[in-house]
């Protein structure tokens, strides 16, 4: 076995466009349940719109860069407009019902061939990417980082996500920290207190679901840029559990928690992988085939996510008195 | 006490009116499937004074307390606060017109610190809005303003030493200090406190009784409910009988102890008990 | 730390091939799994379900065809290739034409997934082999039996439509009741409830299908197998987390990540493909309705289930009792009910009732490892929208749900009948929060 091999596997995750993707969509999901308390089960949905508002802009309309960038986070905000209004004024688990149910309608839309020509139907959207490549200012080549090799565009998708990890977390400790970050915190603890005290609740929560599912729509443009095709069938329910685990790995109600817990969560994805691969290479593995391996990599996440619940349910970085899931 | 001919208009009697009151209710009733838990005929309550809602277990005080304030919506009524409309008003509109409560089980907001809690409790922060909190110049005058006052009214309530832990960390006594030092952020023209007395360590009792004292010497009304006697009768400048959802008795606390219909509705069958006895029996009820 | 270049040698190339994440497809399939299943760009776009994580658009075999019935395309219709190891799928597309890429000669099961074919149609040959050991491509023709669209008024249509609406209604509502019982006595939202259907379903397959025990008594211990997993989950699972005190939305979480197991673990026993249990059955025709005996049988077991609840929900002590505990769990504890038993014979029960819906389910339709999570949101749609927690909004959500689903499909396309279904959820949700029946007190 390889060894220095799966060592830079998981390492080059670190730095990996999905990593930075998920902690987009985490870092909403923090916005939403850490700082606010709202059950959001439909992140894969904002972030499907954000990577369908982005394919559909640059090729249908032929915008450019920034315009499909507005475009995805518009159609994201939207969509949690549409579903705040009804369900903000219910109890939490409504939110989490629609969410989930709203999320998988999406995509079931994008995925049927009736409106193919606006999504692509099942082959989905591809090559949205020429404007967004065009500002790309390193030359073409390939760049040798140590641990892996890439080239120009492969170099520029993750200077735009990470700088966008960066800018998305700055932006949220100085929310965070600000009053209104404190009206979130305190709606997350009691509603009903907040409201006694004058504050107009419903407004915040819609400003909170629409703030983080916008960041959703970033991470899922991001994640669709990378290769430069977008698919309906990326954007399951399980896209959603997996941006949860890594929210809940590194902390809810914490800003680098849910950045730290994508690379943890990937780099744990990837070493698994090419771990048991190898193991199954020399044969030390006679039960399992190649193709089991992928599918044993998601049953520990599952395991992962409920051990994660049960007994750390702060995170790496959370302080566990801070984050009590309410009800 | 104060004199009671400053406060009744005319004759005392259940619903009768003030002479100058803050908050009037008409009509106001609230049903629950068949029961009718508020059945408000009238009530007035008297501006710059302290009124005590009083009652047995499931009068209805606290679903009259949610009614007024917007927590809960009346199947009829009306009521004006100030000479303003209330009805149908959001509860956080009813709070910004200086009409603020207080809850029965506490809702210290437990993982913000003591003094976070109380920075909340004030109005009109510009920093509380979206755009405006990523602009720390336009609202780091009011937020230090804001921490000053919370710090004056902390220290009044001798929370000052916990100023920087989590309200979780506090005794149930504290916690209903910091609501009222909360509640009082706003600078409300009337403070409604469910139960203030409720849970409270008894040490700490003699001196929640100053603190509500020392809000009508600052000109603020209290509408408070409760079921502990000693409190009613001692602080208390008018008390307001509650049973079955309607309104028994008023007047002031010492006359209204003596009201066959208060002492019907408290004891029932016990009508031989003296009053101050109902005290431990209302709370084992509890 | 860093190795060198040269050391890695030939393994470099893999190294690109698989981490490199930017614009060379190649690179979707891993990371993008990670998100739902990799797809490969082609023209039909399959879907890989299990199996090979290499690039699908790099593998040279594929198998193709076209859905046609009366010279008509008919697409929507979704085909699953397996050999075992490694399974994909396709959805049939205007033209009816669909083509699966696999990585490697081998033979190939072929099979239609029969719940996704339009109402009135039936396949003649559901289950084909393709193989591919001699040539890079196969061809597989489906054969079609059943009335063309066109030849059938739209009130014919109606009358089918609601008829199968009935039959996925009562299907629906079995398992749903599950749910309702376990949210109303514990307040658990379980996402791992659709586990229990598939779990229903799979021991069928496994029993009568495979090892040919005969259906009554396959069917029975199928069900009992599930009531025994309802059991050990309570008594290993969620007993110690009720006695933790973990909060309901730290409950519904670990129930996602259980899903998630129970889920793959499936996957790992019984591979990826798509199972015909009993063939779909004999054609019995009265008026519109074309319907199967084994439809028949299992609507009238339905019915006889959900009576069977509704009498042990009123008319038993433990049926009062779980009602107690559903409305107010400490004051049915201090009338002398022992809560935690009531808890541990829901959970049986409604476990049961669930593995009995995956047995029918599994017998008129199909049975894969993820026949209960694909139904699973239409399960908490009908136990929302019948009202959060109880037994009869459930039913009534479920029927709701069920014809929502079928009559849907008159109007919209195949694939979004499910769709369809959230959003009449999302709609009612908004006119009447508390649900169809729930009261309004619930909102909380």
């Amino acid at each position: 076995m390889d060894f220095g091999q799966i060592f830079n596997l998981t390492a080059g995750e670190l730095i990996g466009v999905f990593t930075a993707a998920y902690a987009l969509c985490a870092l909403g999901l923090a916005m939403h349940f850490g700082f606010t308390g709202l059950l959001n089960f439909g992140q894969a949905g904002f972030a499907a719109l954000g990577a369908y508002g982005y394919a559909f802009a640059a090729l249908k309309l032929g915008w450019n860069m920034w315009g499909s960038f507005g475009f995805g986070m518009v159609c994201a905000a939207v969509f949690a407009l549409i579903l705040g209004l009804p369900t903000l004024r219910l109890r939490a688990d409504y939110l989490a019902i629609v969410t989930i149910a709203a999320a998988q309608a999406l995509y079931f839309f994008f995925g049927t061939e009736k409106y193919a020509a606006f999504t692509g139907g099942s082959n989905g959207l591809s090559e949205f990417g020429g404007d967004f490549y065009g500002y790309n200012p390193f030359p073409v080549g390939r760049y040798d980082l140590g641990i892996i090799t890439l080239s120009e565009k492969e170099i520029w998708i993750r200077v735009v996500s990470w700088g966008l990890v960066a800018f998305v977390a700055v932006l949220l400790v100085i929310l965070t920290r600000s009053p209104w970050g404190r009206t979130l915190k305190g709606i997350r603890e009691d509603e009903d207190a907040v409201r006694s005290l004058g504050k107009n609740v419903f407004v915040y929560k819609m400003q909170s679901l629409v703030l983080g599912g916008v960041i959703g729509s970033l991470g899922g443009m991001v994640f669709v840029l990378s290769s430069q095709t977008n698919q309906a069938s990326t954007w399951v329910s399980n896209f959603t559990f997996m941006t949860w685990t890594v929210l809940l790995l590194g902390g809810a109600a914490t800003i680098l928690g849910p950045i730290v817990g994508s690379a943890v969560f990937f780099m744990f994805l990837m070493f698994t992988q090419a771990f048991l691969e190898g193991l199954v290479n020399i044969g030390a593995l006679p039960f399992l085939s190649i193709a089991q391996v992928g599918q044993i990599r998601y049953l520990l996440v599952g395991l992962f996510l409920m051990l994660l619940v049960i007994f750390r349910p702060q995170g790496f970085f959370g302080n566990k008195k801070e984050l009590q899931f309410n009800g | 006490m104060a004199n009671i001919e400053q406060i009744a208009k005319g004759a005392i009697e259940p619903g009768c009116a003030k002479v100058d009151p803050i908050l009037v209710a008409s009509g106001v009733t609230r049903q629950f499937g068949g029961l009718k838990a508020v059945d408000v005929a009238h009530l007035e309550i008297p501006r710059g004074k302290i009124t005590a809602l009083i009652g047995p277990n499931g009068a209805g005080k606290t679903t009259l307390f949610n009614l007024l304030t917007g927590f809960d919506k009346p199947n009829t009524g009306t009521w004006n606060f100030a000479g303003k409309d209330l009805a149908g008003v959001a509860p956080h509109k009813v709070a910004r017109m200086g009409m603020v409560r207080t809850f029965q089980l506490t809702k210290a907001l437990s993982l913000l610190t003591v003094i976070d809690n109380m920075r909340l409790g004030a109005q009109d922060n510009p920093g509380e809005k979206f755009f405006a909190a990523f602009v720390r110049p336009l609202w780091a005058n009011k937020e230090r303003e804001i921490t000053e006052r919370a710090d004056a009214l902390l220290t009044r309530f001798k929370l000052d030493a916990k100023r920087d832990d989590y309200a979780a960390g506090l005794s149930g006594g504290q916690r209903k200090l910091l609501e009222m030092a909360r509640a009082l952020m706003s600078k409300p023209e009337l403070v409604m406190l469910d139960e203030p007395m409720a849970g409270v360590n008894p040490a700490l009792t003699q001196s929640l009784l100053e603190h509500i004292k020392g809000l009508k010497e600052n000109g603020t009304t209290v509408l408070f409910v409760e079921h502990d006697m000693h409190m009613v009768r001692h602080i208390s400048d008018w008390v307001v009988v509650m049973a079955e959802g309607k309104i028994v008795a008023e007047g002031p606390p010492a006359d209204v102890m003596k009201n066959p219909a208060v002492i019907d509705a408290y004891l029932g069958a016990h009508a031989n008990s003296d009053l101050g006895d109902v005290e431990i029996a209302t709370k084992e009820g509890n | 730390m860093f190795l060198p270049k040269h050391t890695l040698g030939r393994g470099l190339a893999f190294v690109f091939a698989t981490l490199a994440i930017a614009a060379s497809a190649l690179t979707i399939s891993a990371p993008a799994s990670a998100a739902g299943h990799p797809v490969a760009k082609s023209q039909s776009a399959p879907v890989v379900l299990a199996g090979d994580s290499s690039d699908p658009s790099t593998w040279e075999y594929s198998i193709g065809g076209a859905l046609k019935l009366n010279g008509k395309p008919v697409k929507g219709v979704t085909i699953i290739a397996t050999n075992g190891k490694f399974s994909a799928k396709s959805v049939s597309d205007v033209g009816g034409k669909w083509l699966i890429a696999v990585p490697e000669a081998a033979i190939y099961k072929v099979s239609i997934d029969k719940a996704t074919l339009p109402s009135g149609m039936a396949v003649a040959n559901p289950e084909m082999e393709a193989d591919l050991t001699a040539f890079s491509f196969a061809p597989v023709l489906f054969k079609f039996a059943g009335q063309t669209v066109q030849t059938v008024s739209f009130g014919d249509q109606l009358v089918g439509r609601l008829f199968s609406g009935l039959n996925f209604g009562l299907l629906l509502a079995i398992a749903s009741i599950g749910i309702s019982l376990i949210f109303g006595t514990t307040g658990l939202s379980n996402f791992a409830h659709g586990e229990m259907v598939t779990l229903g379903a799979l021991m069928m397959w496994l029993l009568h299908a495979s090892m040919g025990w005969p259906v009554i008594l396959a069917g029975l211990v199928a069900v009992l197998v599930t009531g025994a997993f309802g059991w050990v989950q309570d008594a290993a699972l969620w007993r110690p987390l009720r006695k933790r005190r973990m909060g309901l939305n730290q409950m519904m979480i670990v129930s996602i990540g259980f899903s998630i197991v129970v889920r793959y673990v499936y996957l790992l026993l019984f591979d990826g493909d798509t199972k015909d249990i009993a063939g779909g059955g004999n054609i019995i025709k009265f008026g519109p309705v074309s319907t199967t005996d084994l439809t028949l049988w299992g609507m009238l077991i339905s019915v006889v289930a959900l009576g069977g609840v509704a009498l042990f929900l009123t008319r038993t002590r433990i049926g009062k009792a779980t009602r107690a505990v559903s409305d107010n769990a400490a004051l049915a504890s201090a009338t002398g009910i022992d809560v935690e038993r009531i808890i541990r014979i829901v959970w049986v029960t409604a476990a049961a009732l669930t593995g009995l819906a995956g047995v029918l389910y599994g017998l008129e339709l199909q049975a894969n490892w993820l026949t209960g999570f694909d139904i699973l949101l239409l399960l908490f749609a009908s136990v929302t929208l019948g009202g959060l927690g109880t037994a009869l909004g459930a039913t009534v959500g479920a029927l709701i749900i069920g014809m929502v689903v079928e009559v849907s499909s008159l109007f919209i396309p195949n694939e979004l009948r499910y769709a369809a279904a959230l959003v009449i959820l999302i709609v009612i949700l908004i006119w009447r929060p508390q649900g169809v029946l729930g009261k309004k007190q619930r909102l909380g």
